[in-house]
């Protein structure tokens, strides 16, 4: 985690390894598709960055920064839903 | 253990439901990172995007510090998670991992429980030492 700068441009989480969708081809795109479908138990979780708010703070989270820690990821549907 | 949020919402939106709503509930306001997936790109490698909707689904995954998942739940968006429950898992995996894999909890185990020994003398006997009445 770090403090980021805080532009305009519109930031999104990153899996670590992957290119960019922008130069990604169709064909590309269909090999990450089934790469997503390995993701289960005993596997290793896909380590990603992503800009976050934490504590009054824009900062950037990396999960293999937490390797030593247990993490608990939590997925949710969108903020100013209701459940 | 660290806990991370991830929704499509920018980190922007998610200092406004931070700050606006959520420091209503929690006091002090959320205590874990909130992160941003707005192109879904996390969701996808974690199989829990939804293409059609443009969100996340309610997954919920419980790394262990090899960055090996040991479990996962999703859900569609209606229903709410339960704390407890999480936690009592993350306690559970905890035990396993101190004994180095040579116990094994229980249907319904909690803390401080009895756990299982997985051997050769256990084979054929689980019923001497657990049943199904024994969950609280």
């Amino acid at each position: 985690m770090s403090d980021q700068p805080t532009g305009c441009a519109r930031t999104t989480g990153t899996v670590v390894g992957e290119k960019s969708s922008d130069s990604q081809l169709a064909e590309q795109t269909v090999e990450k598709k089934e790469m997503t479908m390995t993701t289960r138990v005993g596997q290793k979780a896909p380590d990603f960055t992503a800009p976050a708010y934490y504590q009054g703070k824009f900062t950037t989270v990396k999960l293999s920064d937490y390797v030593g820690k247990w993490v608990l990821l939590c997925f949710y549907p969108g903020d100013f839903t209701f459940v | 253990m660290e806990v991370i949020s991830v929704s499509v919402d920018s980190h922007f939106v998610h200092k406004m439901w931070n700050d606006n709503e959520l420091t209503k509930m929690v006091d002090g306001g959320v205590p874990f990172h909130m992160a941003s997936d707005q192109a879904g790109n996390l969701g996808r490698a974690f199989g829990v995007y939804d293409e059609n909707q443009g969100i996340e689904l309610r997954g919920r995954f419980i790394i262990d510090p090899d960055g090996v998942i040991q479990a996962m739940e999703v859900m569609t968006p209606p229903v709410g998670r339960r704390l407890s429950e999480t936690v009592r898992q993350i306690q559970a995996f905890q035990q396993v991992r101190a004994s180095k894999g040579t116990e094994a909890t229980p249907a319904g185990w909690m803390p401080g429980e009895m756990t299982l020994k997985p051997g050769p003398d256990l084979v054929g006997n689980v019923w001497k030492v657990w049943k199904p009445a024994m969950e609280k």
